[in-house]
């Protein structure tokens, strides 16, 4: 029997699914009903005409619990097809945040200037107070976030991880 | 010309009809009253009614179990829906197609805490394989037939149609036929990649010491799959052990059968399973109750695994060699390539193997000694099937010893003859199963064997036993105990029999008379013959309280966190061995 293999890996994983009432609670379901780790999930409809929703999970652990993963939600009846993106093939991962930052003075002009360095874009702004949006990979985001932090960051609102996969084959 | 119009109750039935339903097991109740109205007006599906929805569940269970067919529920709302939890739980974890249908308030009042309304969806979906709220007519025939498709193809289980009652009582013109709706996204893999089956054949013939391992699968995967795997088996001499849902996959009474292993299996069949070289899983799934310890589980073999459900690969036992697909269809290619090829296993490894196992067997590890008045619940198991095995009964049990013991002295030459909670483990399946057996089988035997505190959980049922006239055999191995939690406190917590004393127990005689049943009491084993045939012969229902042995153990045992080479074989080995840490926090 071959050792089971203990390193825990991240994993983006993008599950094609009919969009109908209750999808998301069977996935989410079985994520804490398993006791697998959610990380970050998103899902929206992306096919109108034909009623399909997709859904990106980033997710983490052994080799054995993520093919686990991958099966369990490949026998969901909803479910059409689940590619796992970090896996086969590369893929390109986004995320987008709004961030706000309330203050005046030195560190309202240093947001700013931050700001400009990580390419984030005013949306909002007042003498007190800017809306950031930026987009990036998660962990860039991660780096601007905490960069506000002594500047005066009041709220944030995160979209979680959108992923799709490098070259010309669809999902 | 005008366009006929039905209700959505009306569309209910006549979707079961087209489903080629014949039976529904249900209690009815204010937000399913439409359909009762519209199963009044019918004739061609007969309604069932139970004493309590969980063994309407149950109940439709059984008559799956032993058809193939699809069993049907109809409970209401609220407690209706909630009643039929543990019966759907059970369902999904034994791989048992059901439909059940739930009435629902008014879709205008859901989300109000109305009258008897239950989030059933929300509660139902982790206990079934898929579940549906239907919100509007216009989806009822296709959601319907979509239920029916889910529920017999890939892996079985159960589904839930939740039916608000303003949909059962609307109308529509137009109803779709079973062949009229294609699943948008349900197309399990049935049949099992060609190079994997080439790879599982070659790795068979050049087996020294190989084992089938045949699980509940193989029953589900219908006759034709049992029979050629039995077909399989016999050609290459190999031996076969099944767990406690395959047993009846391959025939019990067979020289190159083993018996049942797991837990409580046999000694030959756990020590062929630690020792083999090349292990042949067809539909069974690696279940704690089989493999023991994981580390030291079949340490050397290659492992072959069988299975319609991908996610049962590599989940708890990693496999060299996974086959996605229908275990009939795979064992099917498997035994054409081998007899195409003309493969055989090699003689003299093969003796030296069936020697070794020989030695196994020569244990009797299921030997016990009946001597003195005082029945053994071992005898009067193997007692029941002697005098029964002409008639080929079917079987249902409750859980506990009397599970075990009917497992391990009960033999099933055929499929579908034996039906046992395995994955749940619920008290109180067995009654309620019988039920349904029997009304599925009018004319055979059914025996329920069966604890006398299990019975207790579902006796109520004795009123449909009742009402429909089956002549359902309760045979109830009376040990006055919770006999398997008192066997675990004995064994892990210091004989300390904490609240598993089967107290105040009826009169059952006069409980079986009370519903107008027969009952008998055997107390002695010179007289268990003579009353065991009387009870078989019965035109009646019977209530059978056999009074055994209260303090008997069930053995051989492999206890929790042990390997299967670490099998008690009895009590002395018991005292000899006693269980570690990390086994007593294991269930
Ligand atoms: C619904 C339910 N509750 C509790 C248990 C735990 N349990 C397993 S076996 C058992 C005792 C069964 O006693 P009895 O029916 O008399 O059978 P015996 O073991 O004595 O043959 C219990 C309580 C269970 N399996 N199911
Ligand atoms: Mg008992």
């Amino acid at each position: 029997m071959a050792p089971m293999d203990t390193n825990i890996e991240s994993r983006t994983i993008a599950v094609l699914v009919d969009n109908e009432p209750g999808v998301l609670a069977r996935v989410i379901g079985l994520f804490s009903g398993r006791g697998y780790n959610i990380e970050s999930l998103t899902v929206t409809e992306v096919d109108v005409a034909h009623g399909l929703s997709r859904i990106t999970v980033v997710t983490s652990g052994t080799a054995q619990i993520l093919e686990q993963i991958k099966a369990q939600l490949g026998r969901l009846v909803p479910v059409h097809r689940v590619r796992d993106l970090t896996k086969e093939g590369t893929s390109v991962e986004r995320e987008l945040a709004l961030i706000k930052v309330a203050g005046a003075g030195e560190k309202r002009v240093e947001a700013l200037r931050i700001a400009d360095i990580f390419r984030a874009r005013v949306v909002d702004s007042s003498h007190d107070h800017f809306v950031f949006e930026m987009t990036g990979k998660s962990d860039k985001l991660d780096v601007f976030v905490d960069l506000m932090q002594p500047l005066g960051l009041i709220d944030v609102s995160r979209t979680g991880v959108v992923a799709i996969s490098r070259g010309a084959k669809a999902l | 010309m005008a366009t006929e119009q039905f209700t959505g109750a009306e569309i209910v039935i006549k979707a079961l009809k087209d489903q080629g339903v014949d039976t529904v097991f249900g209690y009815p109740g204010g937000a399913v009253l439409p359909i009762y109205d519209a199963i009044f007006k019918q004739n061609d599906i007969k309604h069932v009614l139970v004493r309590q929805e969980g063994g309407a569940v149950h109940a439709a269970e059984g008559y799956a179990r032993s058809t193939g067919k699809v069993g049907v529920v109809l409970v209401t709302s609220g407690p209706g829906a909630t009643n039929a939890v543990t019966g759907l739980t059970d369902a999904l974890l034994d791989s048992i197609p059901l439909i059940c249908l739930t009435g629902q308030v008014p879709t205008h009042l859901i989300g109000n805490d109305a009258f008897q309304e239950a989030d059933t969806t929300g509660i139902t979906r982790p206990c079934t394989k898929h579940n549906y709220l239907v919100r509007d007519i216009e989806t009822l025939s296709r959601t319907m037939h979509e239920a029916f498709y889910v529920a017999q193809n890939g892996r079985p289980g159960p589904v839930v149609i939740d039916l608000p009652k303003d949909v059962q009582q609307g109308k529509i013109d137009t109803y779709l036929a079973p062949e009229d709706v294609k699943h948008r996204s349900y197309r399990p893999q049935v049949n099992g990649e060609v190079d994997h089956i080439n790879e599982a054949v070659e790795l068979i013939a050049n087996a020294k010491r190989p084992v089938f391992y045949v699980g509940g699968g193989v029953i589900n995967s219908g006759s034709s799959a049992s029979a050629v795997l039995t077909e399989l088996v016999r050609l290459t001499g190999a031996p076969c052990t099944t767990t406690l849902m395959g047993l009846g996959a391959y025939p019990g009474t067979d020289k190159q059968f083993l018996g049942m292993l797991g837990m409580h299996g046999t000694y030959e069949a756990n020590l062929a399973m630690y020792n083999c070289d090349v292990m042949i899983n067809v539909g069974a799934r690696f279940d704690d109750r089989i493999t023991g310890v994981i580390d030291e589980f079949s340490p050397d073999s290659k492992k072959i695994h069988i299975d319609i459900d991908a996610s049962s690969i590599n989940k708890n036992v990693m496999v060299d060699l996974p086959i996605v697909g229908d275990a009939g269809r795979v064992v099917e290619e498997i035994l054409r390539i081998w007899k195409e090829k003309k493969h055989s296993l090699d003689t003299k490894s093969l003796k030296a193997w069936w020697l070794r196992i020989d030695e196994w067997r020569a244990k009797d590890c299921l030997g016990y000694v009946q001597d003195g008045p005082i029945i053994k619940p071992q005898h009067a198991i193997k007692r029941l099937y002697e005098l029964t095995k002409d008639r080929k009964p079917y079987i249902t049990t409750e859980v506990g010893q009397h599970q075990m013991w009917a497992a391990q002295y009960f033999h099933f030459d055929e499929p579908k003859k034996w039906m046992t909670s395995g994955g749940l483990g619920t008290m109180g399946y067995g009654l309620p199963a019988a039920v349904g057996a029997q009304l599925a089988h009018r004319e055979d035997l059914v025996i329920d064997i069966s604890g006398e505190a299990s019975f207790m959980m579902n006796m109520q049922e004795l009123g449909t036993i009742a009402q429909y006239k089956l002549p359902v055999k309760i045979f109830i191995v009376n040990n006055q105990w919770m006999g398997m939690v008192r066997q675990w406190q004995q064994l892990l917590h210091g004989n300390r029999h904490s609240e598993s004393y089967s107290d105040a127990l009826p009169d059952f005689v006069k409980l079986a008379e009370s519903f107008g049943l027969k009952g008998m009491r055997c107390e002695k084993a010179e007289d268990l013959d003579q009353m065991l045939q009387e009870m078989i012969d019965s035109p009646e229902p019977v209530i059978f309280d056999c009074q055994v042995a209260k303090e008997e153990n069930c053995y051989p045992m492999i206890p929790s966190g042990a390997a299967h080479y670490e099998m008690l074989l009895g009590p002395e080995d018991s005292a000899a061995k006693p269980i570690s840490e990390e086994g007593m926090v294991l269930v």
